[in-house]
């Protein structure tokens, strides 16, 4: 994690009960084992393994969960595909991902391991 | 269907989306889930089966048909169905069809009396992905269980539930219908769900089927609708299928709602399709009046759930009618349908299990008058057990 | 339609989310009408 970070990120708590933070800055990807379904009002997501159902309320917040993967970390893909215009909008959306990263509905991208031959 | 609205004007002012519970109830292009019936076909006679099974019905969906609805509901990207009937296992392609759906990724949860859950079956479904299992129990013990289940059923649901234990399936369900006689069992259904390791789901009776007939005599008092509602408050990991939802007004005094959407989705959100293929809004209003068309007419199952004339009406908005002026209606939504149409009372009047009464004296009336009207498909077998618990 | 004296630039799906949360759970039990 970069030093010097003014957001400590978002606190959630998993099913456990202890807290997670989930980390903005780093990048995140659609989970593969969800079955996502536009809807008018933005989305149905349902984990085939956990069996939770969300309801994303929003189709910009479909477009970004969809999007996450194409940028290097949460943040940048909020700038890029919500274009908040103040500083609500954009941490409605960071505690948004936390929601649905504490439902499994997006995940962190594991950073691929290059091999030097 | 509600779509977000954009301002065109030059100066856009803010717009309140509705909560989504109002838009669901303008119904969604596809099902959440589903439940499908796959037999009428029974080795049971419960007095309450809401679909008055027993006897196999000659006009069931064969093999080919049912895969097809398969992959119908994979298209549609229907979440999960919940299959059932009658006896789901009877069918001999029970198997294929699961398997299928699992294939395509359509998770099946299906609800069962267990009668067939042996060791051999047990494993291949603990090795079977995306399924879930509910085992119907209405009794903590025998006596009450198979008072209204037949004899012998008790035991093999709890052999069924041990044989899914012991092949290590892992959470399944054990669901209850909530009857005058078993209410006060529910701290002993609570654990012995714990001691299985499987999830509590206890459900509201329903005047539907067969259960038209046994309603008066199985149907929660007012004292034990209170007593229900603060059980299910305080035990939020138990599941209902949000079928208390007409108890909510027990809850305006405290602002307290029971978990759930709290909102009727027959025709909406869910359906039903029988053994036959015929689609109602949902399996507790098996009757002509509640049938929006068969997955065998031209269009298949999309095209019923999206231009029926049954499903259109049922996603405009309601009126409150004579509960307009009752302060908890906001809370409780009028009920259940399905509960009004076979008591014989209005569907824009309160629900006959109304917690604040409001719908006692027209019971009363419905019955002494006998309009009550019966289910449209009744395959039962001809011995019936009516046997009331010792 | 009434006067708006204020130039209001937000986006409508702006508002909704100064309005209420943007995800919201619900059990796959949780819907009336199925087994």
């Amino acid at each position: 994690m970069p030093s010097g970070t003014v957001d400590p990120g978002i606190e959630t708590q998993s099913k456990a009960g202890s807290p997670t933070m989930f980390d903005s800055s780093t990048k995140w990807e659609r989970s593969a084992k969800i079955g996502l379904r536009p809807e008018p009002f933005g989305a149905l997501a349902y984990h085939f393994d956990t069996r939770r159902l969300v309801f994303l309320k929003s189709p910009t917040l479909v477009d970004l969960v969809d999007g996450l993967v194409d940028h290097e970390s949460a943040d940048a893909a909020i700038e890029a595909i919500v274009e908040p215009s103040d500083d609500r909008s954009r941490q409605a959306h960071v505690k948004a991902l936390a929601s649905l990263a504490e439902a499994g509905v997006i995940e962190p991208v594991t950073p691929a391991i290059s091999f030097v031959g | 269907m509600t779509a977000i609205h954009t301002s065109l004007t030059l100066t856009p002012k803010p717009v309140r989306v509705p909560p989504l519970v109002e838009q669901l109830k303008g119904g969604l292009d596809a099902p959440i889930c589903l439940t499908w019936e796959l037999t009428y076909a029974c080795n049971l006679a419960c007095v309450h089966c809401l679909s008055s099974s027993g006897r196999r019905d000659p006009k069931e969906l064969t093999t080919t048909e049912a895969l097809a609805v398969v992959d119908e509901l994979a298209d549609l990207q229907v979440f999960y169905v919940n299959l059932g009937g009658g006896e789901p296992m009877i069918r001999k392609d029970f198997l294929d069809i699961v398997d299928h759906a699992v294939g395509r990724k359509v998770g099946v949860k299906f609800s069962t009396n267990g009668y067939y859950i042996d060791q051999q079956a047990a494993e291949r479904f603990a090795a079977t992905d995306l399924l879930d299992i509910q085992i119907s129990l209405d009794g903590f013990d025998a006596a009450t269980n198979d008072a209204v289940r037949g004899p012998g059923s008790w035991e093999a649901a709890r052999r069924a539930m041990d044989n899914l234990a012991a092949a290590n399936f892992g959470e399944f369900k054990i669901s209850i219908v909530a009857t005058r006689h078993n209410v006060a069992q529910l701290d002993d259904y609570k654990k012995m769900a714990d001691d299985y390791g499987a999830q509590l789901r206890v459900t509201r009776l329903r005047p539907s089927g067969r259960g038209v007939d046994s309603y008066q005599d199985l149907r929660l008092t007012h004292p034990q609708q209170q007593d229900i509602f603060r059980w299910i408050m305080d035990h939020p990991d138990v599941l209902t299928g949000d079928s208390f939802f007409h108890l909510n007004a027990l809850g305006t005094d405290t602002g307290e709602t029971l978990p759930g959407l709290s909102m009727c989705g027959a025709g909406r959100i869910v359906c039903l399709i029988d053994p036959i293929g015929d689609v109602y809004a949902c399996p507790f209003v098996i009757h002509d009046e509640f049938m929006a068309g068969n997955v065998r007419d031209t269009g298949g199952f999309a095209t019923v759930w999206r231009e029926s004339d049954l499903f259109r009406e049922l996603r405009q908005p309601g009126a409150a009618g004579a509960c307009a002026s009752c302060n908890a209606y906001d809370a409780c939504g009028g009920g259940c349908m399905a509960a009004k149409f076979f008591t014989g009372i209005p569907l824009d009047g309160p629900d006959p299990d109304c917690a604040l009464g409001h719908a006692d004296e027209a019971v009363a009336a419905a019955n002494a008058a006998g309009i009550v009207p019966q289910p449209s498909q009744d395959h039962s077998r001809p011995v019936r057990l009516g046997a009331k618990p010792s | 339609m009434e006067p708006n004296t204020e130039p209001e630039t937000a986006a409508v799906e702006e508002v909704l989310v100064e309005e209420e949360l943007l995800v919201e759970e619900i059990s796959i039990d949780g819907m009336c009408g199925v087994y």
